[in-house]
């Protein structure tokens, strides 16, 4: 997918005047959150869960060569294949070969960040292969020909009516003639359009959460089935996922389990877990002939070991975004690519460089929520920070921050100096804003007054002011 | 050099180590080897009946629904549910022979079919390997007496799962597939299903049946 990360601030412009899009933000500020509160209130170990979880995919991460080769060597003896992918091309190379390999026209796939992050849809239509989208949401924005705006809600940005629209005019040449407006019968409808798809598709593809290197099984998680109606139909079956995902045993896919369905959904568990371990056995009436699990680097080695290390225990839940300030005024295709949110702004530009993707980790207030929500406790706030420090160091920083964190920096270093000028400062604009308390605009302001008022400062002085008040009457 | 070496190789330069041996090597198969449980919650607690009310408990929270029956009243239990919605009295049942301890031909009306789910079929019937009380989940494993396709084609399943079934957290699944499959070893295909299929992918409402069944009933049998 092409990125507009680099275009962050057009990209915000737009979505802060797009109705639909605003409509659609607030029914997901508050649903996800409140969920995933209710979900945690009811799980008494939810805290030492998380823990655990992180330390799992610690543990993982310092052996993952050890991993990979444990689950590779059971893929194998069960009859399946594991190819190893350095890159995003490599990955849609070795999937389009066995594709062509089954003689595939029309390929079922469910919902995936890593084709989204390979691009795979694009690369199987450029050779003639079809990918159908099976969830229900990653359906309704292939129709559109939109990215993912959400990595567990792709259509979060869409109305019921922009659906509808959307059936309406695709599902006409199928025979669905009438407009629906009622949720149910849209879900029906394409229900019913998706079933032929997955009986004609030669392949399915699909992601996973978790790789399970003692038993050799890939992992999935869904509400809607579609997964597995993927890995079960077609003739092959087809697993991409990047290297992180392998975790040592099913115990620890079960500690896993139970923070990931609270964490994204509030759900105590998703409708859909399924362990999938190699092709149809012998007496087996149904599933695939083939199993074939791509391995997906793309960067992340290098990741491993260093100061970001942290963001590869990421397990895909979206907590993040869904309590995110940020993303809840933005919504996700503002980021300019694959993964939205905190998680996005933190693995953005690692995986398409700090150049193009810098803005990311500046659209952040830093009030961390995202590592508060985190189930595997990454501490997004902290590698945010690490990459504008790296913006900075590469002299890729706009020359009008550099500037001001410059006079910043000749202000900070001088206490005396900062005290003056930051009450004076704080006096003028308590004597000029004191009529209504706030600004609705200020001089080099613009861009924060454009689009919500400046709070004009309250009696008692700056924060030094008050702190020395404070201590005094402490004593 | 194949990209499997230059993967595992760019993986041990970052980890600033070669191949890990010994003590190292030594623990990560012993993990492996013997899968050490993590934190378990404590709801599964309490006796074989308080596990079964969980179960019920939680299946219901999830939209599944549930009745108790006796053994000798299981295909009823399937013929009137069958019958409270509407659905017609014809069912493709998996090819399970521990189905078979239910007297099925006492109840001459309901037609059955044993073995792939059809277009046409409505209503799917089987067993299940276990119950997860922690959370209201069924667990389904592939194999010659139960094709994945009947958990997920019918738009209605009716699971029949003994109370003996009913485990208290996953992990006892987990030992119950060991004990079955061998160490490391699984069936193609395990589903844990909690109640019917779903969306929120239109404004984040709640529709049933998005791919999988609408209706997921459980009838569970005292034993």
């Amino acid at each position: 997918m092409q990125s507009t990360a680099h275009a962050f601030k057009d990209n915000v412009d737009r979505a802060l005047v797009d109705d639909n899009l605003q409509q659609s933000l607030a029914i997901l500020k508050v649903g996800f959150s409140e969920r995933r509160r209710q979900a945690v209130e009811r799980l008494p170990e939810f805290e030492a869960l998380r823990d655990r979880a992180r330390d799992i995919k610690n543990h993982a991460l310092a052996h993952l060569d050890l991993y990979l080769e444990a689950f590779e060597a059971k893929v194998t003896a069960l009859g399946g294949q594991v190819h190893w992918a350095p890159t995003a091309d490599d990955a849609c190379r070795v999937v389009l070969d066995i594709c062509r390999e089954a003689g595939a026209r029309t390929v079922a796939k469910s919902k995936s960040m890593i084709a989204e992050e390979i691009a795979l849809n694009a690369h199987l239509e450029a050779h003639g292969i079809e990918p159908v989208e099976t969830d229900l949401g990653e359906y309704i924005i292939q129709l559109r020909r939109e990215p993912p705006s959400h990595i567990i809600a792709p259509a979060v940005h869409l109305t019921k009516d922009q659906v509808a629209d959307t059936f309406h005019e695709h599902h006409r040449k199928l025979g669905f003639d009438r407009r629906l407006t009622e949720r149910p019968d849209l879900v029906a409808e394409a229900r019913a359009v998706l079933r032929r798809r997955f009986q004609e598709a030669d392949v399915g593809i699909t992601g996973a959460n978790f790789l399970v290197a003692e038993t050799g099984s890939s992992m999935l998680v869904t509400n809607e089935g579609n997964a597995d109606l993927s890995n079960t139909l077609p003739r092959v079956h087809i697993v991409i996922a990047s290297i992180e995902k392998v975790i040592p045993t099913l115990e620890d896919a079960a500690t896993l389990l139970r923070v990931l369905a609270r964490s994204a959904t509030g759900q105590e568990w998703s409708s859909y877990t399924t362990f999938n371990t190699g092709p149809r056995r012998p007496g087996d009436l149904d599933g695939p002939e083939q199993y074939h699990v791509v391995l997906l680097d793309n960067g992340r080695s290098s990741v491993l070991g260093g100061d970001m290390q942290d963001m590869l225990r990421c397990i895909r839940c979206g907590a993040c975004m869904n309590h995110c300030p940020v993303y809840g005024a933005i919504g996700g295709h503002a980021y300019g690519w694959v993964y939205p949110g905190p998680i996005g702004s933190v693995l953005t530009p690692q995986l398409i460089g700090v150049a193009e993707a810098g803005s990311l980790p500046n659209a952040s207030t830093f009030c961390g929520r995202c590592e508060s929500v985190c189930p595997v406790r990454i501490p997004l706030p902290k590698l945010m920070r690490h990459w504008r420090e790296r913006e900075f160091e590469h002299h890729l920083t706009p020359a009008a921050v550099r500037q001001g964190l410059a006079l910043w920096a000749f202000l900070a270093t001088r206490p005396r100096l900062y005290r003056w000028a930051t009450g004076l400062a704080n006096r003028l604009l308590a004597l000029f804003g004191r009529a209504d308390g706030r600004y609705a605009w200020l001089p080099l302001a613009g861009a924060w007054t454009r689009y919500r008022d400046f709070p004009a400062p309250q009696a008692g002085g700056t924060f030094h002011a008050q702190w020395k008040t404070r201590r005094g009457a402490g004593r | 050099m194949t990209a499997r070496e230059q993967m595992l190789g760019a993986i041990r330069r970052s980890l600033r180590r070669g191949t890990q041996a010994g003590e190292a090597r030594a623990a990560v198969e012993a993990r492996l080897r013997r899968h050490p449980v993590n934190i378990v919650p404590a709801r599964t607690a309490g006796t074989d009946e308080d596990r079964v009310r969980l179960f019920e408990r939680w299946a219901t929270f999830n939209q599944a629904t549930v009745v108790r029956v006796g053994v000798a009243d299981v295909p009823g239990a399937v013929v009137d549910y069958l019958a409270a919605n509407n659905l017609p009295a014809r069912v493709v049942m998996a090819p399970d022979a521990a189905l078979d301890r239910y007297d099925w031909d006492g109840r001459p009306m309901l037609e059955r079919r044993r073995g792939l789910p059809e277009d046409a079929d409505r209503v799917a019937v089987t067993g299940a390997l276990a119950g997860i009380a922690e959370t209201g989940t069924l667990v389904f494993t592939s194999g010659a007496a139960h094709p994945t396709s009947l958990n997920l084609l019918p738009e209605t399943h009716v699971v029949v799962l003994r109370e003996a079934d009913v485990v208290g957290p996953l992990e006892e699944v987990f030992a119950r597939l060991r004990a079955r499959y061998g160490e490391g070893g699984m069936p193609r295909t395990v589903n844990t299903v909690t109640g019917p299929s779903r969306t929120g992918d239109i404004e984040q409402q709640l529709e049933l049946g998005a791919h999988g069944p609408r209706r997921l009933h459980i009838v569970l049998v005292r034993d």
